[in-house]
């Protein structure tokens, strides 16, 4: 069941305010636009899925929050605003790399977890002491301390006798309890954002539900936001509050989850919902796939990216402009079916 | 709001294209060719092996022609313009000749450049004969004096009077061809070996395995040099040639199996193996058609850089005395004429050029292979 | 790890074993023996000395079948340290080659010292600022250090050596040092020859671990952990000091087991070209008169040791590594 949103007053400010988000990716075949245009806030205390194929820069957007997408890919326009628990506001997009002030807040203010724990843990380094190095990196405290936090983290995140585990290696433990690990390493300073990048795509499905109850309950007892990143709609209705949908790079729809669920607006998101199995399907029907391939990154379709497999493409149109996010109720979308000056053309 | 139904109304996206997609040789080609040292080494390779090929054609001189006038001769340069009795400059592609000159203080001789006396030089000149490809008997020479009887020494003369050029030349032959045979050998028996190991293992890998760690654990060169001293030195030049070779290709082929079982144990495994497998191929077809294709362009790359490796270690043995014997011409032996520093201080070029043209060829190798190892693997990124 | 090392341990047994047996094969490949050499060598000044030879062939056992010549030559090993004689010296093997052994390997571990002060940084620094002028450089001389024959370098640097700085050449210490006590300025004396040697058999081996360390890292600069690490916000130093060049250390460290070997055999051609008093020169002389013993003892013992080293260094990479301790 999803959970109720909290009811948040729609003027107080976000925490995060992405605006115009350009992250291009300058390969030697040519420019990829992975993020390209991104408006998009995060809420203090909510979860945002950011929902899409593989391949649509859900992952680099998140990346290029913390400012740690990797070379050839850069920033090219647009900010993102970081409202600090202290008043002060920094736009990370702006921000020099490996600065101190960047820094300082990655692993501190926001953190992140990521798909693959195995390769996301240092592999010859024990557990317990990656999670002390974070503790001491970001507060003044001694080695006897952060590891008595470290083991208390460990249990928090519900990994069996921590304090035996803490002088683990990562090739010693289970993908679940390396994943619990990897909460417990991003936790350790009580972030007010976790980013989460596909955490249950490597693990089998009863720890997949494990490990998202655990984000959901860590997220009540700890206070912050959580930004889930996911290609899963079952784990969107499960954990989300707020849904953003993304398409070869561009968001085209925004919702909170009952409005995506309820009545999507996108035929992106439409197709997105379709092409899920229900109860009550007869084992003969076909399963609607979207039609059409994701198109290649190097070859952007005019427009619209997403006319090239829409059933509704209207010609003249859709291949003219791009649409953008407009209001429609219970979000906003990005099409030229719910905007009101296409029609007028 | 019109919803246009896809069947009625086909839609033709306009030309969106999809970068071309390439073959896999084509991919390696492109990101070879991206690596411009190692284009540019292809070429050089492909020069020196030229050179190999028509050797005599490429040397000014009989390569084993002694000139009891001329030992220890210095380079002589290769000059443009003579001057006329009356000062005026007139164009002549010439070198000049060397005359003795007495130092009575040190009580030395030595050789200075006349240049009263120039030596016209020519392309495609006559001089002495030979069967280019040791099939047609002919007298032309690329590049040298244009009477034949004349001697110049381009990059000086050794302790005979022969001309180190044309000796180099030579020797590029045999140390190439080195090269060539002994990665031959080591392809034979490190591709059968390491694919026996990789394909079927068990104890016969164990056996393999055994085996190469023993032979890679154990500091080579006393090794062969045992081996090597233990050729005769009455044996016929051609018999010591093959087995300096075969010596020489032991360094190679450990590496190569040791790369050919670790490609066969985890392509063994790919889902593409298994499913020819399950098409009913046999072993060797699998092997054939699946494995093989699918390496074959790393075998490629350590075999171009297992050449220089036997390069080398010809030239070390016969710089030792141990590898190939005179009249054999190789770049070990011609260095074998440097061996000791008196000489090198009275005659640096014995050093110099055939040091320089190793160095030059085992760059360009490398080069080579580098390119092609990380062209070797077209979709890595 | 106390089992981990038996193994490793037991497992150099076999290896010694066959070295031996390929040694003395070797060893007795070409034909004839010192004692044919030795006649012919009398026979020219005129001596009748058959009964003299065959007295001497009686008395080492030549003429007996090589199973036995081998067994005699081990078990004299094994049982009384006795690595037999030395035809030509006349001397015990054992007083000929300690001395010699001693320098081989006080070279070759300084060598191996060397390789590792110079690759280390250079290879870091060539991986994270791949394609910067530094890494080509860096790559450029790694190259031309692999092109440059070893005994070649040595003449190359020992014509401008003695050329352009007067420098005594050859050796390990000057002429006017050779005969004399140990003392302060022997050893300085002996600091200023020994650099060229290390210099020269490490320039190949340096430049091929420059490359190594290079790719190694870059194969270790992209994975995930590392990007965990800078989301931590650790800096860049740090973390590369403490998780991709750590990871990537072990290979690099596994290593020493083969360059060890090449050291040993780049020395001993080095050896021979600056006449330094180590093995080389001596096991070229053995094997080219036949001096069968004393070849074998050389190359069973510089063997031995070799695969000690490598030993070693599977011990100290297991250390490292907890992957391949639990294994």
């Amino acid at each position: 069941m999803p959970q109720i949103p909290m009811q948040t007053d729609p003027t107080e400010q976000p925490m995060i305010q992405i605006r115009g988000l350009r992250t291009h990716f300058f390969t030697d075949d040519g420019l990829v636009k992975a993020v390209e245009g991104v408006d998009l806030d995060i809420r203090a205390n909510r979860t945002l899925c950011l929902l899409g194929e593989s391949g649509c820069g859900k992952s680099i957007l998140a990346r290029s929050i913390l400012r740690i997408v990797d070379a050839p890919g850069r920033i090219t326009g647009g900010s993102i605003l970081y409202h600090a628990a202290d008043g002060r506001t920094v736009d990370l997009a702006a921000a020099r790399p490996g600065s101190r002030q960047l820094r300082s807040i990655r692993g501190s203010d926001i953190s992140m977890i990521f798909q693959e724990p195995m390769s996301s843990l240092g592999p010859i380094q024990k557990i317990g002491r990656q999670i002390t190095e974070t503790i001491r990196l970001h507060r003044q405290v001694t080695k006897a301390e952060a590891k008595e936090e470290a083991i208390d983290m460990l249990a928090r995140v519900g990994i069996p006798r921590p304090a035996e585990r803490f002088e683990a290696y990562p090739f010693e433990l289970s993908g679940g309890m390396r994943q619990r690990a990897m909460i417990a390493m991003a936790l350790s300073c009580q972030p007010r954002l976790l980013i989460a990048d596909e955490p249950t795509t490597a693990l089998d499905v009863t720890t997949q539900a494990q490990i998202l109850d655990l984000i959901a309950e860590l997220k009540d007892e700890f206070q912050m936001a959580v930004m889930l990143i996911t290609h899963d709609l079952g784990v969107v209705a499960e954990v989300a509050d707020d849904v953003a949908v993304m398409y070869m790079g561009k968001i085209v729809e925004k919702s909170d989850v009952f409005g995506l669920f309820e009545t999507p607006s996108h035929p992106y998101t439409r197709a997105l919902l379709n092409s899920v199995p229900r109860i009550g399907m007869t084992t003969h029907e076909r399963l609607p796939a979207i039609r059409g391939m994701v198109p290649h990154p190097l070859a952007r379709p005019s427009g619209c990216t997403f006319r090239t497999r829409c059933d509704h493409v209207m010609p003249g149109i859709c291949d003219r402009r791009e649409p953008r996010l407009k209001p429609v109720p219970g979000g906003e979308v990005a099409c030229f079916l719910h905007d009101k000056e296409t029609t007028d053309v | 709001m019109t919803a246009i139904d896809p069947a009625s109304d086909v839609i033709v996206p306009e030309a969106v294209k999809a970068p071309a997609l390439l073959g896999p040789w084509a991919l390696m080609w492109r990101q070879f060719r991206r690596h411009k040292i190692a284009h540019f080494s292809l070429y050089v390779v492909g020069l020196v092996y030229l050179v190999a090929l028509l050797g005599e054609f490429f040397a000014p001189a009989d390569h084993l022609a002694t000139n009891t006038r001329a030992p220890f001769a210095p380079p002589q340069g290769i000059h443009l313009f003579v001057e006329n009795g009356d000062g005026s400059r007139e164009f002549l592609l010439h070198a000049r000749a060397l005359k003795v000159e007495v130092d009575r203080e040190a009580m030395r001789r030595h050789f200075v450049e006349d240049p009263e006396k120039p030596i016209p030089l020519g392309f495609f000149v006559k001089g002495h004969p030979y069967k280019l490809l040791w099939l047609i008997p002919t007298d032309r020479h690329l590049f040298g004096p244009i009477d034949p009887k004349q001697k110049v020494y381009f990059l000086g003369a050794d302790r005979l009077g022969r001309d180190i050029l044309s000796r180099i030349i030579m020797g590029t032959r045999i140390s190439m061809s080195i090269g060539l045979v002994g990665v031959a050998v080591s392809l034979v028996v490190g591709v059968s070996l390491g694919g026996i190991s990789g394909y079927y293992g068990g104890w016969i890998d164990n056996l393999i395995q055994r085996l190469i760690e023993f032979l890679r654990s154990v500091p080579t060169i006393p090794l062969w040099m045992g081996l090597a001293a233990a050729i005769p030195l009455d044996w016929p030049p051609l018999r010591t040639y093959f087995v300096v070779t075969i010596i020489v290709s032991m360094i190679g082929w450990t590496t190569l199996a040791r790369e050919v079982r670790g490609k066969f144990l985890s392509l063994r495994k790919e889902d593409f193996v298994v499913a020819a497998r399950l098409d009913g191929l046999s072993d060797w077809e699998i092997i054939r058609k699946h494995l093989v294709p699918s390496f074959a362009s790393h075998i490629i790359a350590s075999l171009t850089l297992a050449v220089p490796l036997m390069i080398l270690a010809e030239t070390s043995l016969s710089f030792l005395g141990i590898g190939l014997q005179p009249p054999i011409v190789s770049w070990g032996t011609l260095l074998k004429e440097a061996q000791n520093i008196r000489t090198i201080i009275e005659a640096p070029w014995l050093l110099i050029a055939p040091g320089t043209t190793i160095v030059i060829v085992v760059l360009a190798l490398n080069f080579l292979g580098d390119g092609l190892r990380d062209a070797a693997d077209p979709y890595a990124n | 790890m106390g089992g981990f090392i038996l193994r490793r341990a037991l497992y150099m047994i076999p290896t010694v074993f066959l070295v031996s047996i390929v040694t003395f094969i070797i060893i007795q490949l070409p034909p004839g023996d010192y004692l044919d050499s030795l006649a012919a060598e009398m026979g020219e000044s005129g001596v009748d000395n058959t009964a003299v030879v065959e007295q001497l062939r009686e008395q080492y056992g030549l003429g007996q079948p090589m199973y036995l010549q081998y067994w005699k030559w081990m078990t004299g090993i094994l049982l009384e340290g006795d690595f037999g004689i030395s035809f030509e010296k006349n001397l015990p093997v054992t007083d000929v080659i300690w001395d010699r052994l001693g320098w081989t390997f006080a070279i070759s571990l300084l060598t191996l010292l060397f390789i590792w002060m110079v690759a280390l940084p250079i290879g870091i620094y060539s991986a994270v600022r791949k394609y910067s002028v530094g890494d080509y450089v860096a790559t450029f001389f790694g190259f031309v250090g692999l092109a440059v024959p070893n005994f070649l370098l040595a003449l190359v640097m020992m014509y401008v050596a003695f050329r352009y700085f007067g420098q005594s050449v050859g050796g390990l210490v000057s002429p006017e040092y050779l005969d004399q006590p140990w003392s302060g300025a022997k050893f300085v004396d002996l600091l200023k020859h020994i650099w060229m040697p290390v210099f020269v058999v490490g320039t190949s081996g340096a430049a091929a671990l420059i490359r190594i360390m290079r790719a190694n890292l870059l194969d270790e600069l992209y994975r995930p952990y590392v990007v965990t690490a800078r989301a931590k916000g650790m800096s860049e130093f740090q973390l590369l000091l403490r998780y991709p060049v750590r990871v990537a250390l072990n290979p690099f460290i596994s290593t020493i087991g083969w360059i060890l070997p090449t050291l040993v055999s780049g020395e001993i051609i080095v050896a021979v070209v600056m006449n330094l008093p180590t093995t080389g020169p001596l096991l070229l002389r053995a094997l080219l008169v036949q001096d069968m013993y004393l070849a074998g003892s050389l190359i069973l013992i510089v063997s031995l040791l070799t695969v000690i080293g490598t030993l070693l260094s599977d011990v100290l990479l297991a250390w490292v590594d907890p992957r391949i301790r639990y294994q």
